[in-house]
């Protein structure tokens, strides 16, 4: 990839950023704030090359990437599993019983 | 060659999914429905990479990722709910440190790459230690593993060489043909380092602001990787959760105003905090639950601040009992939540929605502050900072300018609060000296079910 297209794809990536959550009400912010830590938990894809491309003879290099794809995987899980939780309860809050008790 | 095309189709549907997801996430209504949407992307990014040809290691990858997650989904599914945002703190490391590995490994195979991939692999790098050993910090301090907040002498100087060190040697094994194991290791050891230097002197109040910067800093080493593995999913989705999570972390420094910068660099400390304290004058005054409840219960409207010390208590579910009861017999009661209470922007309204408390009995500061003077008391529980008046009067607080909820202007306060000790920030409360402003002693929880069973003797 060429240094301008690379340059394009990251602005146009940071656009797509900040327009997307920009009108996010206050009271999802934490769970949009996890909800962004398990997308960035796609860097597991990004391991399981790394590992998949390391020299099977080499102890270091096999070391490093076993500790990178389970670094990943922990973030993707945790950061979903996370969100979830805290997303149901949203769900669950009994929005429509309203206030007139 | 098919299946890379297959692959890359399935990335680019993906990275499409992740964007939407994000998009849901950020609007109550659709937001479980992004959640879901992305968690199937993910598993779907997963399945697909092990088609990718010429892969090696595949029973170690299996493994990695069997424990890794299965590890993860456990802690992540027993957490308390107060105990959240550490836990969003360690996740974000950890991916962190998985940008960091990545880096390690093509540093260690010595692959050749052009002078742009060379620059992004060693930003990456930094920038995804710093976010792995900065995350462990803040997960200590939330954790309240670490409690006090460390400043060393001459920090931003130590800050600042840190800094220039560890790029000028990542840039030197970055350009350089064959580094050696040693170079590579103090490389490592140095942007380490310089996470824990960062994330250290900052005080637990401002931590929810580091994690969400921490955050966006994972989201760019992400998306560097994708730059070096050339994979265009990554590149997208850490640029995405980068970018959105620095906006994040702007709306939150806005909400405490407190300018990033100043959290980073002149971090709130004890020592202004205790040349604070001497300036107030009075005493406290305590009442009892007995005349608490009689306060509510023959008051026309009450607003309830709730405080990180009510979660920490676990008295939501009594907090809501309590405000039914009141209601019950005909005394408006409402929430009003500050923007940074409990850990996080939001984490309240996560907590109050556990225990049962319906949305529109929930108000943002802006919606409540103008109602206090009509509210007959204001009850604070387990919260502080938040409600301080010198962050309206005091020039020379750390907090001044931060906004407040104007619970000194109710007819009554009643502060309940565990003992006579500062706030998490370590200031002291102006408004509990004040002539309309009552302490009620005790554990929430304890204290609150006190009230509970007076409220039910005055209704018979």
């Amino acid at each position: 990839m060429d240094g301008f297209t690379a340059l394009y794809i990251f602005m146009l990536a940071a656009f797509t950023g900040y327009e997307v959550i920009s009108r996010v009400p206050v009271i999802l912010h934490t769970p949009l704030m996890s909800g962004s830590n398990f997308i960035h938990g796609v860097v597991l894809i990004g391991a399981m090359a790394s590992l998949g491309h390391a020299d099977p003879d080499e102890p270091l290099q096999l070391l490093i990437g076993f500790l990178a794809v389970f670094l990943g995987a922990a973030n993707a899980a945790g950061g979903y599993i996370v969100t979830e939780r805290m997303l149901a309860m949203f769900k669950t809050g009994n929005r429509k019983q309203g206030g007139a008790q | 060659m098919t299946s890379n095309w297959f692959i890359n189709a399935a990335y680019f549907a993906v990275t499409l999914v992740f964007i939407l997801g994000l998009k849901a996430m950020s609007s109550p209504v659709t937001a479980r429905k992004g959640i879901v949407l992305a968690g199937f992307a993910m598993v779907a990014a997963t399945v697909v990479t092990f088609f990718m040809p010429g892969l090696h290691n595949v029973g170690l990858m299996v493994m990695a990722i069997v424990l890794g997650g299965g590890v993860a989904w456990w802690s992540g599914k027993v957490v308390k709910m107060t105990d959240m945002p550490q836990m969003v703190a360690v996740y974000n490391g950890m991916g962190g440190g998985a940008a960091a590995c990545i880096a390690a490994i093509e540093l260690v195979r010595g692959v050749e790459h052009t002078a742009m991939v060379s620059t992004l692999l060693v930003l990456g790098a930094i920038i995804g230690s710093v976010a792995f050993s900065g995350s462990c910090v803040a997960f200590a301090k939330l954790q309240g593993l670490m409690n006090k907040t460390i400043r060393l002498p001459q920090q931003n100087n130590i800050n600042f060489f840190l800094t220039l060190l560890t790029f000028g040697l990542g840039l030197t094994i970055g350009y350089s043909d064959a580094p050696s194991l040693f170079e590579i290791t103090l490389f490592f050891i140095l942007a380490l380092a310089l996470g824990v230097v960062l994330v250290i002197p900052i005080g637990g109040a401002d931590m929810p602001v580091v994690i969400s910067l921490l955050n966006a800093f994972t989201g760019l080493a992400v998306g560097f990787k994708g730059f070096v593995l050339a994979n265009p999913a990554l590149i997208v989705a850490g640029i995405v959760v980068g970018a959105s999570g620095m906006l994040l972390t702007q709306l939150m420094a806005k909400a405490m105003n407190r300018p990033i910068r100043n959290i980073i660099f002149s971090p709130i400390t004890g020592e202004a905090a205790a040349s604070d304290g001497s300036e107030v004058q009075g005493s406290m005054r305590e009442l009892s639950a007995t005349d608490a409840a009689s306060l509510m219960r023959y008051g026309n409207k009450v607003i309830i601040i709730p405080g990180y010390g009510m979660a920490v208590a676990g008295a939501q579910h009594k907090v809501w009992e309590m405000a039914q009861l009141l209601e019950e017999g005909g005394v408006e009661v409402v929430f009003a939540i500050h923007p940074v209470a409990g850990r996080m922007p939001g984490h309240m309204n996560v907590l109050l929605a556990e225990a049962g408390v319906p949305y529109d009995k929930i108000f943002d500061l802006e919606e409540i502050n103008a109602d206090f003077p009509q509210a007959d008391v204001a009850l604070v529980i387990g919260a502080n900072d938040v409600v301080n008046p010198v962050a309206r009067t005091d020039k020379s607080s750390p907090i001044y300018g931060m906004p407040i909820l104007n619970a000194d202007m109710a007819q009554n306060v009643i502060v309940v609060k565990r003992g006579k000790g500062a706030g998490y920030s370590g200031i002291e409360n102006a408004l509990f000296y004040k002539d309309n402003c009552r302490m009620l002693y005790g554990s929430a929880q304890a204290a609150i079910a006190d009230v509970i069973a007076q409220v039910k003797t005055m209704e018979v």
